[in-house]
């Protein structure tokens, strides 16, 4: 493949996980262009998780391929694509007592030996992704006594410690209340914006992806169902079908600078609305 | 390094240096310090020497580093399996190094090929983590804890079995000789079998205290160890391959001793926190005292005879551990 100056980018994709007839990404083409805040949508089972692995080199493609930089995932070595790309898993549990700071200062791993101690870049690394998340008074703190949405933020703060150039979110905000969740959005923005990082975030908020990201892919049983800015994905008929659910589309009232941002509202089974015309149609 | 890290390396080193002493200087032989201090300066009687030099500080030594040896494996394994309760005896590893040893002692081919028997120690405990382990990840496809020490337990069992098979083809002196390794003993201690486990101790734990940080990142999950950089399956690799040895070795010389890898780490943990750098260092010293503690109980309190290091490690570190436990829990 020569040179497209994507962060990510795929080509013909497919992973077909062991024993499934059906792929779970099939034939999947799409790029993530660099500074972009890239929202990742799609029903449950849908593939986002499934194409996060295939992006991080969790899972190697069953067929095509998929490129960080020009360069196959897979032909990384581990520890410099960890300095290039932060990621914030979905899931972690945590066994054993862990304060805020260890864990965040395990994104330094990536750039330090086996025996090598913290040096001082390491720790202004670790001060300064704890100050951007907010939870310098949280450093010595277990993570066991802190709130789902402090906990998310420490996860965060780790990922920012590595310094990457990419951050890649799977459904960071499924366990937050809007607080935490705006606070979120808000931050991944202003990385991207201000730090020049690319973020791809996989969500099931539609409307938060739609007034914050500048690039959606709407993934349907691993094939792309749209792709392109929230206004040309975000349609009543696109997501009826997608997620079979009747839906209208509003423009955010604001006030704010996403004022006008498509915004999706689900109707009532019942409703016999705009929506639901084209929804219902395609049911399966 | 802070305060609190020279505080904590100088209690583990004085509490190390204070169980030697103790090992040393106590005993079923009715000797005085003065006595013992003299035949550790070479001097006093042939008897003393003998018993101090030949018997109770190889046998100080070698509980020191079984201790090392149980604690640092088990450490290993808390991390790589996510899991406060993993221990080479409570998951069966253990029993199969002892399955391997006992064979070769009922086969009479110990006395003729005398490195046979670590050898084939090593070949049961990898045998067993592997049927262990295939056990629990193929019943859930994650490593879930009870699955896990469900197959420890039936593993186990099911090795204590195969030991009791060959023990009805064994004659008397055999017998003896099996249950030994059964019930946990270092009475056979020499300085041969000291330096043996030194030999095995020494380079497996710099090997592993190398990979503390990817274990760091494993105990909080394989996919994020990933994401920092870590190959994980190479890790896990060495690890299986390096704790294995050691269990095997600490069986070849002193039979299947209990709880030791349970007990430490996880009282470490709450005191100090699970930083692998400062635990696996901080597990072996720890199990170190703790062993040649249990064993100066062992070899004293019911003196003139002696009670199996492992039955007394096992009295004493299950209700320890049942209160760390529910201390933990609240």
């Amino acid at each position: 493949m020569m040179s497209t100056g994507q962060t990510f980018a795929t080509n013909a994709l497919e992973y077909r996980y062991p024993g499934q007839a059906q792929p779970a990404i099939d034939g999947l083409t799409m790029q993530v262009p660099p500074g972009s805040v890239f929202a990742l949508l799609g029903p449950n089972g849908s593939g986002k998780s499934t194409l996060l692995k295939l992006l991080l080199g969790v899972v190697t493609p069953t067929a095509g391929e998929a490129h960080y930089l020009d360069l196959p995932v897979g032909r990384w070595p581990r520890r410099e694509y960890a300095r290039h790309v932060g990621v914030v898993p979905q899931l972690e549990q945590i066994t054993f007592p862990l304060t805020v700071r260890e864990l965040v200062s395990m994104g330094r791993y990536p750039h330090m030996g086996a025996w090598r101690a913290e040096g001082s870049d390491d720790r202004q690394a670790i001060d300064q992704a704890l100050e951007r998340c907010e939870i310098v008074e949280l450093a010595e703190r277990p993570l066991g006594t802190l709130s789902g949405g402090e906990r998310q933020r420490a996860r965060v703060a780790r990922a920012l410690a590595q310094e990457p150039d990419t951050l890649v979110l799977d459904e960071p905000t499924a366990a937050l209340d809007i607080h935490h969740e705006m606070a979120m959005f808000e931050l991944l923005v202003q990385l991207a914006r201000d730090d020049g990082k690319t973020v791809v975030i996989a969500t099931h908020n539609l409307n938060l992806a739609a007034r914050y990201a500048t690039r959606v892919l709407l993934l349907d049983h691993g094939r792309p169902a749209a792709t392109g800015t929230p206004v040309e994905v975000v349609e009543a008929d696109i997501i009826g079908r997608v997620y079979r659910w009747p839906v209208t589309i509003v423009g955010h009232p604001g006030p704010g600078p996403d004022i006008g941002a498509p915004q999706v509202v689900p109707l009532a089974a019942a409703s016999g609305g705009e929506g639901s015309e084209g929804s219902t149609g395609v049911s399966e | 390094m802070t305060v609190s890290a020279v505080a904590r390396w100088l209690a583990l080193s004085l509490l190390l240096a204070a169980t030697l002493v103790a090992s040393v200087f106590v005993g079923a032989a009715d000797l005085s310090p003065g006595e013992v201090l003299a035949a550790l300066l070479g001097r006093g009687d042939e008897t003393t020497r003998t018993i101090v030099l030949n018997l109770r500080v190889p046998r100080a030594a070698l509980a020191a580093l079984v201790g090392a040896c149980l604690a640092l494996s088990g450490a290993v394994f808390q991390a790589l399996l996510r899991n406060p309760l993993a221990e080479p005896y409570i998951l069966g590893i253990s029993g199969g190094a002892a399955v391997g040893a006992v064979t070769v002692i009922v086969l009479g081919l110990g006395v003729q090929l005398p490195w046979l028997l670590p050898v084939a120690a090593f070949a049961g405990a990898l045998v067993a983590m592997g049927v262990v382990l295939r056990i629990a990840l193929g019943a859930g496809g994650a490593l879930d804890t009870r699955v896990l020490l469900l197959a420890g337990v039936v593993v186990g069992a099911f090795f204590n079995a195969i030991i009791l098979l060959l023990l009805n083809f064994a004659d008397a002196n055999t017998f003896r000789a099996a249950v030994f390794w059964m019930m946990g003993n270092l009475s056979g201690a020499t300085w041969r079998s000291v330096s043996l486990l030194a030999a095995y101790l020494f380079p497996a734990a710099l090997v592993l205290m190398a990979l503390a940080r990817p274990f760091n990142l494993i105990a909080v999950g394989e996919d994020t160890a990933l994401y920092l950089g870590t190959r994980v399956g190479t890790v896990k690799l060495v690890a299986y391959l390096m704790t294995s040895l050691l269990v095997a070795a600490s069986v070849a010389v002193s039979g299947v001793i209990g709880f030791v890898g349970l007990i430490v780490p996880h009282a470490l943990r709450l005191v100090w926190g699970s930083d692998h750098r400062m635990l696996l260092p901080a597990s072996m010293m720890a199990g170190a005292s703790f062993l040649m503690v249990t064993d100066t109980v062992a070899r004293t309190i019911a003196a003139p005879a002696e009670l199996p290091t492992g039955v007394v490690t096992a009295l004493a570190g299950v209700p320890v551990f049942v209160v760390l436990l529910m201390r933990s829990n609240k």
